[in-house]
């Protein structure tokens, strides 16, 4: 049965999550933005404290497992929402500050990562740390300075000293969400993707666990951004840098002509895709919302059900920008009910992620020339919202990336192909 | 909860309008076109699917309850194979579902029986009017009050067999208000003019209706006296609008993939290079965006939800563009071989054009 109902749950963390938005987000937003890496700590301790105590939004192993039958009872009534909670969120704390949201503490991608490929074991030892008393960052370490979309050129490398059996990690990562704060301000880690034999190319790639306070793991740079500048986006220098053999994730052992390792990551990004453009969805939604509300102070309704020759510009702008930022919405939600309901969905994650990049600069874009000078200027905060939107369609693959995995997707194409 | 998975139900209907409407319909549109018309059988063949039937409950003849949003998903389905033949198999119901959603008893009683047990009959409904701002919410054909009934004046465009219909709704201005009015063929003062031809619909006779001093009884206005709230049937209209232009949109999109898969340039095939490949991948995420935003509506509508007319009107809008951008691109993928009349993306084409102004040629 195709519905259309928000669970519950959501509702309910929706209307929680917007106070959070209104009180804790919106009234630093400016603030933050003008002081680039100066860390948001009361948002930051008061998500950590919200989070320990209701388990939202955390990919944290449970404490104590449920009785076997209570769990089984559970499952059987309601099919799982935990993805979908996620995006609600995501877009929920996006639309008071995409910036101020990306300094959640929680594991980020860093989590997410030793979620979709970590053994029972490494969840434990890796994940548990995000119930400590005090918030606790993790991040993933990919982009490298020479290659950005074309993750299969890491130059990053991880040696197996057999003596010690510790991997070795040298190389340079850019571009680190987080970094800084899962490296120098918590007891967090980075997930690093390097090459264990760089002869066998994507086949020899993995990724590693490497924690705060590794010695040779050192942050090096915090870029100056365009926008979401709350977010510390670093790069990490790994010189000599060992981790323990079984902080690897996924098999240490090369199987000729196969790329598990990184499909693994690709994989990754079938969950995460949807989710960023979740967070693009939450800015734009702001930026619409307020522009309505300064039309409705002019007096300015918008009508719809009259045909477009009837209707003025703006209100064309406003309906072309209502049925943009939906049917992005509804995309992404799509593509986590995939997830939750364990469908395969790189298509529709993809198609989320570069509908989501493609609209949320638009809306922002076209926003700011209907509010004029307004909108140039920073007494409100649509000029900031249209520096942080563009992220969207940047980080977590291009829409140019994503566009390509939608054809290959639709065309049945594999990546030799199509390039 | 969310989900995005059609009923075992729905499916089965799929299923059935997916093998007529690519069999029976893809294979004779282009010369029901070139034609004008499509032989009497494929429209029984398709009216025996049942979609219109199913939609009126048991009490009034048929063997369902009404959800616009498996209308949705039919009319996709149908308007997959082609457009016109869509508007012509679900005619009657321009006739039958105002009647169902905002007809007193004895109006219900008295019209669904005959059209829901029967076979196909060009029952239809006279909406659209020859202006380039036409407005549902604002139509210049009026209804004025005159002892026991209305006079209707006006001009109506493109009503489907208006030549052989016994019964139409017409649509008129009442004090401000869109109210529909029960009309039969010979009332003094209707005139049917001569078959219209536009851009792309050519196999769906449409013809121009004239109303001068057409007087019709207060009891034949739609919901008896009192009238009736129109906006279930907007509803059904943008959300008709919205499906069938999904469906041509999908035959568009598909047609030209396939087309770039099979097509060699340079040694590769078309739809080996990106400059292909990224048209085919927006055209796709396009169609399934505003589908997602259609089935929402639709199941806003059948829900009672607030603000359920504006997202009907809103997928309707996305619909239009998106049929626009994507039938004009599986014509440009095809090069010239797509401006040929041999393959059919230019009639997709044509029709594309079509869902922003042919608001009232379809219900469901």
């Amino acid at each position: 049965m195709i519905e259309f109902e928000m669970p519950k749950p959501i509702a309910q963390q929706s209307y929680v999550l917007q106070t959070v938005a209104e009180n804790m987000m919106r009234p630093v937003s400016r603030y933050f933005d003008e002081h680039e890496h100066e860390i948001p700590w009361d948002y930051i301790n008061f998500m950590h404290m919200a989070m320990r105590a209701t388990g939202a939004g955390s990919l944290a192993p449970p404490a104590e497992k449920k009785k076997e039958g209570e769990e089984e009872e559970r499952k059987e009534k309601r099919p799982p929402i935990g993805y979908q909670m996620l995006a609600f969120m995501l877009e929920m704390l996006s639309w008071g500050d995409v910036g101020i949201y990306l300094c959640t503490p929680g594991g980020g991608l860093g989590a997410a990562a030793v979620e979709a490929a970590g053994t029972p074991e490494q969840k434990q030892k890796f994940l548990a740390r995000f119930r400590d008393e005090k918030p606790v960052f993790a991040a993933m370490a990919m982009t490298e300075p020479h290659c950005g979309s074309d993750t299969s050129a890491i130059r990053t490398t991880a040696v197996l000293d057999k003596n010690t059996n510790e991997w070795v990690l040298n190389g340079e990562k850019i571009f680190v969400t987080a970094g800084q704060k899962s490296l120098e301000e918590s007891n967090g880690f980075v997930v690093v993707w390097a090459t264990i034999d760089p002869s066998a190319g994507r086949a020899g790639m993995r990724s590693f666990v490497v924690e705060a306070g590794t010695p040779g793991v050192k942050v090096t740079k915090l870029e100056h951004k365009m926008g979401i500048r709350a977010s510390d986006t670093a790069s990490i220098v790994l010189q000599d840098a060992r981790v323990p053999f079984e902080n690897i994730l996924g098999s240490p052992e090369i199987q000729p002509d196969t790329s598990k390792g990184f499909k693994g990551a690709m994989a990754t990004f079938d969950a995460t895709r949807p989710l960023v453009a979740a967070t693009g969805v939450g800015v734009a939604r702001a930026t619409l919302e307020l522009v309505k509300e300064l039309l409705a102070k002019q007096g300015i309704e918008i009508r719809y059900g009259l045909p477009r020759s009837k209707l003025t510009n703006i209100e064309r702008e406003i309906i072309d920008m209502e049925v943009m930022l939906r049917s992005a919405w509804l995309l992404v939600i799509k593509a986590v009910w995939m997830a939750d309901n364990r469908k395969p969905n790189p298509l529709e994650a993809s198609m989320a992620k570069l509908r989501a990049g493609d609209v949320v600069t638009k809306i922002t874009q076209r926003a700011l020339e209907l509010m004029g000078p307004i909108g140039y200027s920073r007494d409100y905060l649509l000029e900031k919202w249209f520096r942080d939107a563009k992220i969207t369609d940047i980080y977590e693959g291009t829409g140019q990336i994503n566009r390509l995995v939608v054809a290959r997707n639709i065309l049945g194409y594999s990546g030799r192909e199509l390039r | 909860m969310y989900s995005f998975e059609p009923s075992e139900e729905q499916k089965m209907l799929i299923d059935a309008i997916n093998r007529y409407a690519v069999n029976d319909l893809r294979r004779k549109a282009h010369d029901a076109d070139e034609e004008y018309g499509y032989p009497k059988e494929v429209l029984e063949k398709g009216w025996e699917l049942g979609v219109l039937q199913a939609s009126i409950p048991e009490a009034y003849g048929g063997f369902g309850e009404h959800s616009v949003l498996t209308g949705v998903l039919a009319a996709e389905e149908m308007a997959y194979g082609d457009f016109a033949a869509t508007l012509a198999v679900l005619t009657p119901g321009l006739f039958a579902l105002p009647i169902l959603a905002c007809g007193t008893e004895e109006q219900k009683q008295t019209y669904l029986p005959p059209i829901a047990e029967g076979e196909w009959l060009p029952y239809t409904a006279a909406c659209i009017e020859p202006s380039f701002d036409f407005d549902l919410l604002e139509m210049r054909t009026t209804a004025q009050q005159q002892n026991g009934g209305y006079l209707l004046r006006g001009e109506k465009i493109y009503v489907p067999f208006a030549a052989d219909a016994e019964q139409m709704i017409v649509y008129a201005n009442l004090e401000g208000k869109t109210q529909g009015f029960i009309v039969h063929k010979d009332t003094p003062g209707l005139t049917v003019g001569d078959r219209q031809k536009t851009l792309g619909i050519n196999a769906l006779p449409i013809y121009k209706v004239t109303l001068q001093d057409v007087f019709v009884p207060a009891e034949q206005r739609l919901g008896g006296p009192q009238g009736h709230d129109p906006t279930p049937i907007f509803d059904s209209m943008h959300l008709a609008m919205a499906a069938m232009a999904i469906g041509v949109s999908r035959a568009a999109f598909e047609y030209s993939r396939d087309y770039a898969k099979e097509r060699e340039v340079f040694g590769v095939k078309v739809a080996q290079k990106q400059a292909i490949a990224f048209m085919l991948a927006e055209m796709a995420t396009e169609i399934e965006a505003i589908r997602l935003l259609t089935w929402e509506a639709a199941w806003m509508v059948d829900n009672h939800k607030e603000n359920a007319s504006k997202q009907a009107y809103l997928a309707h809008i996305g619909a239009m563009d998106m049929a626009m951008m994507v039938t004009d691109r599986a014509v440009q993928i095809l090069g010239g071989h797509g401006y040929i009349r041999e393959h059919p993306v230019e009639l997709w084409m044509r029709n594309g054009r079509g869902f922003a102004m042919l608001t009232g040629l379809g219900m469901i």
